[in-house]
């Protein structure tokens, strides 16, 4: 069971030191690995971008390249658990989850294994690649699959956490990865606890609900919100399922409007699991910021979170409108 | 290596009652896939009985060997074989594909009934067997891990990525029986996509592969036992078989993979069967 508390941390704005959730990915798996000798990582010629490469470096014999066959990975990962092994799968978001659903629903979920899919380059901030490598529909499709926990780290803290997390956890669990270096929005010695959303700012005239990446840019909204008065409660929900339920609906008691922000779809994420969760047990006026029903395209990460509207500034625009739909 | 008359005696009955179980249970279901576990008995027998090391006595040993039917669909087959191996009462056999049994329409993971993967969605089952194989290698246990599959399912693209990387990994405790009988769902597998020649395939990829009468248990336990030899690649044996072996009317008849006899239908069906 999935421990139920909430934590509140206060952190103003985004610190400037900035570090790719993939890196801290790499970091804690070769960690994992000096502790656990159960720990199996498996790759699909993409060690070095999904920073699986250092795993691969300090335990060879526990390392298997699958080479570009990621629905294969994907049993052979299963496998391994069926024998009593923690196993690592890594992609890109697009092919791991993408290419290999039905592997993953069949050979993982169904019979609850121990793998942790820990896909990196997930969403737009993957950047000049465009849309064939921007994974937007994960959170909807691992999201949808029973027994699998879906988490998205705000940051390369909350991903070596995460990571820790995932191994002790049983079962299937997605980590969603990104290739862009972001900034620190968790302070250091933030323990991350699977189901557990965190409150980075305290506020009630309107909640942000954020993850990965978008996290930073809902603290960007609430410090603009703030100059205009407007105080928004800013929440990482790294979680993406199981949600912080407790959290969420508390917000929106307290705050009378969520607004929720993700680099995916909008249809599927992040934002249509809280809705659901809100229209179920405490309705208020929400907006969700996200990609709206498009493809993505090339360009740098921080070019297209302002194409697609998911920088803070988009954000506060969209928070102070939803502001306005309150009775 | 050669089975002993008794051997042999034992495993024919052994098949003859999976064949019997096939046509009781999905009788009894109403429903299911007859045709393949029958056309398979013989292999799957000759296996189960002088080859796979999982009985009731070792079944919660870990470094016991591993079964993972692949064509999940001919499952009654496996259910059958368990029973008669000692894991579960044949009783539990009647509550095929009913709710709340165990022994669902399509394999279900169940380490206590010796059901050692989820299978049912085609092609999935020859990677997790070479993951299993890894594993086994990686902490140094004996285990041989053997996967069923069937001509149409090797029109999968995922065989032929876990057929490369098993050889690359020099799986040798891995082993796949391929059912060739020629059949699948929409009918004879040679004109709906020809699968060609699989053990030519499987060699190609790097792999020992023969080629045998699925009904001749010597031929299917020398190959098993050449196979156990194998220590630098994974062996396939493709079992030339007949879908509905041993009952006349389901023979060789597409008709018959996935529909379950009616009572008078089983009536003659078990009579052809000695019963
Ligand atoms: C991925 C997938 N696609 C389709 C099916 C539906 N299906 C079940 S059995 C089968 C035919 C498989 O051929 P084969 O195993 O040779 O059949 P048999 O010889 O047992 O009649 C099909 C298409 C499936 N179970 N999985
Ligand atoms: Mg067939």
């Amino acid at each position: 069971m999935l421990a139920k508390t909430s934590e509140t941390t206060t952190v103003e704005t985004p610190s400037a030191k900035k570090i790719a959730t993939r890196d801290a990915y790499g970091e804690a798996l070769v960690q994992l690995g000096g502790e656990r000798d159960d720990i199996v990582v498996l790759d699909a010629d993409l060690s070095g971008s999904t920073r699986t490469k250092g795993f691969s470096k300090a335990f060879p014999e526990r390392f298997f390249n699958m080479g570009v066959a990621e629905a294969n990975m994907m049993g052979t990962a299963a496998g391994l658990a069926a024998m009593g092994k923690t196993v690592f799968a890594s992609s890109f978001a697009m092919f791991a989850a993408g290419k290999a659903w039905e592997q993953i629903r069949q050979s993982i979920c169904v019979p609850k294994l121990d793998v942790k899919i820990c896909a990196s380059h997930a969403g737009l901030t993957v950047g000049e690649d465009g849309k064939s490598h921007q994974m937007l529909e994960d959170l909807t499709i691992m999201g949808v699959l029973p027994n699998m926990t879906v988490i998205v780290p705000a940051d390369a803290v909350e991903a070596r956490g995460a990571v820790r997390a995932a191994a002790e956890l049983e079962g299937p669990v997605y980590v969603r990865l990104s290739r862009a270096p972001t900034p620190i929005v968790l302070p250091d010695g933030h323990t991350f606890e699977p189901g557990v959303g965190t409150t980075l700012r305290e506020g009630a005239d309107v909640a942000i609900v954020a993850c990965g990446v978008e996290v930073g840019a809902a603290l960007e909204a609430a410090g603009l919100l703030a100059a205009d008065g407007v105080e928004a409660r800013v929440i990482n929900m790294a979680t993406v399922k199981p949600l912080d339920e407790d959290l969420l609906c508390r917000a929106a008691r307290e705050c009378g409007a969520v607004l929720t922000a993700e680099e995916h779809q909008v249809r599927g994420g992040l934002g249509s699991a809280v809705s659901d969760l809100l229209a179920r047990t405490t309705p208020v006026p929400m907006d969700m910021v996200g990609v709206d029903d498009t493809f993505g395209e090339s360009g740098t990460a921080e070019e297209l979170l302002v194409r697609f509207g998911l920088d803070g500034a988009s954000l506060a625009k969209r928070a102070r409108t939803l502001i306005e739909r309150k009775s | 290596m050669v089975l002993t008359p008794e051997r042999k005696h034992e495993i024919e009955q052994v098949a003859r009652q999976v064949r019997i179980d096939t046509i009781e249970m999905t009788h009894a279901a109403g429903c299911g896939h007859p045709g393949g576990p029958m056309g398979m008995a013989d292999f799957m027998a000759t296996l189960f009985i002088a080859h796979l090391r999982l009985d009731g006595g070792n079944l919660h040993d870990p470094d016991r060997d591993r079964m993972v039917l692949g064509n999940g669909h001919t499952c009654a087959g496996l259910y059958s074989l368990l029973s008669q191996k000692g894991i579960f009462p044949h009783e539990l056999l009647a509550t095929f594909r009913k709710l709340g049994s165990p022994l669902q329409g399509h394999p279900h993971r169940n380490p206590e009934l010796g059901i050692d993967m989820s299978t049912g969605s085609l092609g999935t089952g020859l990677s997790v067997g070479a993951g299993m194989a890894l594993a086994a290698r990686l902490n140094g246990w004996g285990s041989r891990i053997y996967v069923a599959s069937s001509d149409g399912e090797s029109q999968e693209g995922q065989i032929w990525e876990a057929a490369t990387s098993a050889a690359h990994y020099g799986l040798s405790n891995l082993c796949v029986l391929v059912d060739f009988n020629n059949i699948q769902i929409d009918g004879v597998m040679r004109e709906v996509m020809d699968v060609r020649d699989l053990r030519a395939k499987y060699e190609a990829f790097g792999w020992h592969a023969v080629e045998v009468d699925g009904h001749d248990v010597d031929a299917v336990d020398g190959a098993l036992c050449e196979a156990r030899v194998t220590d630098d690649r994974p062996s396939a044996i493709i079992c030339h078989t007949t879908l509905g072996k041993g009952v006349s009317f389901m023979e060789n008849d597409a008709g018959w993979h996935g529909v379950a006899p009616d009572d008078e239908q089983a009536t003659q069906a078990l009579a052809e069967l000695g019963v």
